[in-house]
């Protein structure tokens, strides 16, 4: 029965068992354990919920680029003292759609007039719809999409026909084209062809009443229409040089007072702008991560002193130092741990809930997940070094003494 | 007979000015088998003594052999392994810990030895049923009497089958009943072949027991059992 010095091997703690003996505290201090984990969780919810958010609203910015696409150049006359009339000349449409790499070109022109239901509805109920002539190529020119019916053709750009956008068309009443509703445009009746989806390049469209340019000229003006705005769709790679060369060839005489500009520039620089906010909240996520460490060392310190007894119970037992420190370490870690987490999710909650609010696609970043975790436990570990080191250094006979 | 415990000329000096010397060259010897009370009024030196025994401090010279495993001159992570394999501890306030069943608290005396969690639980079981709490495993320490606590903690020391049972002042925080079953408890596994040691300055307890040893002022001052073997041994 007598046992040699060789027959002793050291003492060990599974990996398994430093889990389940650094949760103990946990699990028996829940309240406790709630409330020191909030710190972490209120940081790294912010971290998350700022990355989510500023990634949902790229995201929806992106795709908004996208719709548009980055090789549609918008073309005005230039308005405004000593900057010329307003209009450009009526031959502009044709000679940009001469330049080389230009693949679409149309022409967009608000028509000073109203559209009705019927004629017996006064001239002052617009319900904010307003009539544009445009030429058959403005569907292929800005990405467009028909929900119903047909667009313009050469035929019917000159008939009294129009095709609304999505929201005069609910705002008339048109559902379906197929009824063969007419709807009443200055002073004579247009038969609706065809309806517009939402229009990402040019908003005011899902408000318009749209006719071809030669019935406008016919049934609504009586004269020839000089083009308000020129839409330019270019070969990817001569965006610059078809820019370049657009004043000049929409007037020749004054290609000074022609206006062109990208619309998707607007968009870039919007995407720029919100990131300087997003660096000033993800600093201020830092901040509240940093508060909440050193509330989980502050806890671990009050732990260690109230738990003296289970420490020298636990040598008593055969733990050694590392043990100890092992324990209070691991215990750090899933306290910050679970306030990463829970803070995670909650990010990712709010994420989800503004993001939705704004009808933006939902994306949290990877990085924000990984690196929130990350760095939850990154500091725990910090905010457990301390407490687990003076819990290891305890001498056994000091944490029994209350015997 | 084979020592499971033996003491020479063990000196414990605490700093200070002067230094408090809590043992003055202590030997004793306790074999294999042994049941042996260690007596002493509170300032003489028996929880040095204790601690010393239990390896949870070191004397400042002299040598200390348990089962022949001369401990008096190990590193502190070698004495943990001595504490996992060779002590059981019986504490006057148990040190249960209360977050977990008198199962798992009577596992964690296995805790450190690095067997597998199941194998340790069933060994729990085992040592729970020899104490007479086959039908106590899962409650909390706090739903427990005192007497019952005593117990799981006195399971807890045998589990994993040490040189020594160390127990200081056990039936100290029990009532007089509780205290007598636990008596008669520590008695039988004596009679199983355990090596116990109790600390207590109780000398009505120690009087019940085979072998006295009085300490007074860091000496022994006296020891009725065995001492020719004892000397026998030192010598």
């Amino acid at each position: 029965m007598s046992v040699v010095a060789a027959d002793l091997s050291r003492s060990k703690l599974r990996v398994g068992d430093v889990l389940r003996v650094g949760s103990l505290g946990l699990r028996t201090r829940r309240l406790r354990t709630g409330l020191s984990t909030l710190g972490v969780a209120i940081g790294i919810a912010a971290m998350v919920g700022v990355l989510g958010l500023s990634a949902s609203s790229q995201e929806d910015l992106n795709s908004k680029i996208r719709a548009l696409g980055t090789n549609l150049l918008e073309v005005q006359a230039g308005a405004g003292f000593g900057r010329g009339s307003g209009e450009l000349p009526t031959t502009a449409v044709g000679m940009v759609s001469r330049i080389g790499p230009v693949t679409a070109v149309s022409s967009l022109t608000t028509v000073d007039t109203t559209v009705r239901r019927t004629d017996t509805i006064s001239e002052g109920i617009t319900s904010g719809i307003s009539v544009f002539a445009a030429d058959e190529g403005l569907l292929d020119t800005l990405h467009a999409q028909l929900v119903d019916g047909t667009w313009f053709n050469a035929a019917t750009s000159t008939y009294p026909a129009v095709v609304l956008g999505v929201t005069a068309a609910e705002k008339l009443g048109v559902v379906d084209v197929a009824d063969g509703l007419r709807v009443y445009i200055g002073d004579q009746w247009f038969a609706v062809i065809g309806i517009l989806d939402h229009v990402a390049a040019a908003e005011g469209l899902d408000r318009a009443a749209i006719v071809g340019v030669a019935a406008a000229e016919t049934y609504i003006l009586g004269e020839t229409i000089a083009p308000e705005t020129i839409y330019v769709r270019t070969e990817d790679d001569a965006v610059d040089a078809v820019r370049g060369v657009l004043g000049a060839t929409v007037n020749p005489a004054t290609p000074e007072e022609v206006e062109v500009s990208r619309p998707s520039d607007a968009l870039a620089a919007q995407e720029a702008a919100s990131s300087a906010f997003t660096s000033l909240f993800l600093g201020l996520g830092a901040v509240a991560l940093l508060v909440g460490g050193i509330g989980i060392a502050n806890v671990m310190v009050i732990a260690v002193i109230e738990r003296r007894t289970e420490i020298g119970l636990r040598r008593a037992l055969g733990a050694t130092r590392a043990h100890i420190r092992r324990q209070f370490l691991t215990e750090a870690i899933l306290l910050a741990g679970a306030g990463g987490l829970v803070g995670v999710l909650l990010g990712a909650f709010v994420t989800w809930l503004y993001a939705r609010s704004q009808d933006w696609a939902v994306v949290v970043p990877p990085v924000a997940i990984g690196g929130g975790l990350v760095a939850a436990v990154v500091i725990g570990a910090i905010a457990g070094i301390y407490p687990a080191g003076r819990a290891a250094l305890l001498p056994p006979t000091e944490a029994l003494r209350s015997n | 007979m084979t020592a499971a415990l033996e003491l020479i000329d063990v000196v414990k000096e605490y700093p200070g000015e002067p230094p408090i010397r809590a043992l003055d060259g202590v030997s004793l010897r306790v074999d294999e088998g042994e049941m042996v009370a260690i007596v002493g009024p509170s300032g003489s030196g028996k929880s040095t003594l204790l601690h010393i025994i239990g390896t949870l401090d070191q004397p400042t010279s002299g040598i200390v052999r348990l089962a022949g495993v001369e401990t008096s001159a190990m590193s502190d992570r070698n004495l943990s392994a001595v504490r996992s394999q060779l002590l059981g501890f019986v504490f006057q306030q148990f040190f249960l810990l209360d977050g977990m069943s008198a199962l798992e608290n009577v596992a964690n005396g296995l805790l450190y030895s690095g067997i597998a969690p199941a194998r340790r639980r069933a060994a729990a079981r085992e040592a729970l049923e020899r104490v007479g709490l086959g039908h106590r495993l899962e409650h909390i320490p706090s739903k427990l009497s005192g007497g019952e606590r005593q117990r799981v903690a006195m399971a807890r020391a045998i589990i994993n089958r040490p040189a020594i049972v160390l127990a200081d002042e056990p039936t100290g925080n029990l009532d007089s009943k509780s205290g007598t079953s636990v008596m008669e408890l520590i008695t039988e596994l004596h009679q199983e072949g355990r090596t116990i040691i109790i600390i207590t300055h109780d000398r009505e307890l120690a009087a019940s027991l085979p072998r006295q040893v009085l300490v007074r002022d860091g000496k022994i001052e006296s020891d009725d059992g065995a001492p020719a073997v004892a000397t026998a041994g030192v010598s």
